[in-house]
């Protein structure tokens, strides 16, 4: 059970208001703005390769899944499309919603579309919801994207890893939109004048997952809804396992992201999978800076934020032993140590 | 700080926004940024993100388009419109010109809309 509510609908939403938590100012590393200005800058070039990239493997992937079906090749074949598909269009999703992979606005908004169909999201309502978590991250009663709210037990969080939990979260949300409402939290944070977009698009959405079942039933086969639809549920294991790194286990209600964000080593491999998000801390601080940027930012802010994890497995070594720990004692949480002051 | 008579206020000398930058001006309890493009054109809104409390100083401008740096809302600086989720609000454009070297901006209750120097 959790120490605190963690809902939007709560009291602890005016208390996180009361106490200055809400949109308020957080700290930044130093970096020169003329080396800023350098690394904001956008391209095409880069997001439009891994871009492609990222769908040429998920379409060859999909092309042997499905001449291996029938066989138990299928498995390992679904297994990796599922991973590229329902993983892969996570880090995808987040990039293009913040608008900084492409600098083709019409670009962004294409991938994040496609991968908010991919990931089970429906779009417009999550663009505001992840603009409330960078405005108040980890802030409780305030931050609609907290994964792992202390107290959770664990089985719950191995749910997680094939969406069982925020699948069936989405679907209220969508069950909502379908009858022309928003949900409570979603009043929360998602404007007026935004709230009929959301609903299309969630009616939009739930057509689309329909229309794969009603193929799967017509077809008497498993394979369309294995394509489209499930795979962001037996494909999300790894973005989870990348999502955990971000924040669970760390301080709440601070105004400091290198007290409540990890910044972890990861390979090539799995940061073309995720797009670089393994430096969260950078990325919270300066969201301005594309995917791409975020090594070199890295690099400048080095010595103003917390030792970096050498890899996922260290940083499962905390994880792991936190949550366990905060599952019975939800007070507990990870102390970063911050470095002295750094000349600029 | 001058103030004329027609409301033009002195911001700074020309030369000290780089181009394709942008600077922060607080005058009589209002807060502004005054920018100026890669092609030499000047311009002033209001200084805060009608998103969230965010001074749009800490922003980068691409051509014209003004981007906050907190959630990437960005703005139009010749119309002051907002482009899009999650800036729905556009910002209040105000009036510069260049004389002398000193930048200007036209403070007026009601923030307008006049062609770029």
């Amino acid at each position: 059970m959790s120490h605190r509510d963690h809902t939007l609908t709560g009291p602890e939403n005016r208390r996180a208001i009361e106490r200055g938590l809400a949109s308020a100012e957080w700290y930044e590393c130093a970096v020169p703005r003329p080396l800023m200005k350098q690394l904001v800058a956008r391209s095409n070039g880069r997001a439009a390769r891994d871009t492609v990239l990222w769908l040429a493997l998920v379409a060859g992937a999909g092309v042997v899944a499905h001449l291996t079906w029938g066989t138990w090749w299928a498995v390992p074949a679904f297994f990796v499309y599922g991973t590229l598909y329902g993983s892969g269009s996570d880090s995808r999703w987040h990039e293009c919603g913040h608008g900084t992979a492409f600098a083709s606005a019409r670009a962004n908004t294409f991938v994040y579309h496609l991968a908010s169909f991919m990931v089970f999201r429906e779009p417009v309502s999550w663009r505001w919801s992840h603009a409330r978590h960078h405005d108040d991250t980890i802030v409780v009663g305030r931050d609609a994207e907290i994964a792992v709210p202390r107290g959770t037990p664990l089985w719950r969080i191995g749910l997680e890893f094939f969406g069982v939990l925020s699948a069936r979260a989405e679907l209220v949300k969508l069950g909502h939109h379908l009858v022309g409402r928003v949900t409570a939290a979603e009043a929360d944070y998602l404007p007026e004048s935004e709230r009929r977009r959301a609903i299309r698009w969630g009616r939009t959405w739930l057509a689309l997952w329909t229309g794969a079942v009603v193929w799967s039933l017509l077809a008497r086969s498993w394979e369309p809804v294995l394509f489209i639809g499930l795979p962001s549920l037996y494909g999300r294991w790894l973005m989870v396992v990348y999502g955990l790194t971000q924040h669970a286990g760390l301080a709440e209600d601070v105004l400091d992201h290198r007290l409540n964000t990890r910044t972890v080593r990861m390979n090539v491999v799995n940061r073309f999978m995720y797009s670089n998000m393994n430096f969260h801390i950078e990325h919270h601080m300066f969201p301005s800076v594309p995917y791409h940027a975020l090594p070199r930012l890295h690099d400048v802010v080095a010595a103003d934020t917390p030792p970096v994890y050498p890899g996922i497995i260290a940083a499962y070594r905390e994880i792991i032993p936190t949550l366990r720990r905060q599952a019975t004692e939800p007070e507990f949480f990870v102390r970063r140590p911050l470095p002295g002051p750094v000349d600029a | 700080m001058t103030t004329s008579d027609e409301g033009w206020v002195d911001v700074c000398g020309a030369d000290e926004i780089e181009r394709d930058d942008l600077v922060r001006f607080d005058h009589a309890g209002r807060t502004y940024v005054v920018m100026r493009t890669a092609d030499d054109r000047y311009f002033a809104t209001d200084g805060e993100c009608t998103h969230a409390r965010v001074h749009l100083s800490k922003g980068f401008l691409d051509g014209t388009v003004l981007e906050c740096a907190k959630h990437n809302g960005r703005f139009d600086i010749t119309t002051g419109a907002a482009l899009g989720a999650p800036v729905l609000v556009g910002l209040g454009c105000h009036r510069v010109q260049v004389v002398d070297g000193v930048v200007q901006i036209g403070i007026s209750s009601s923030p307008d809309l006049r062609p770029p120097v």
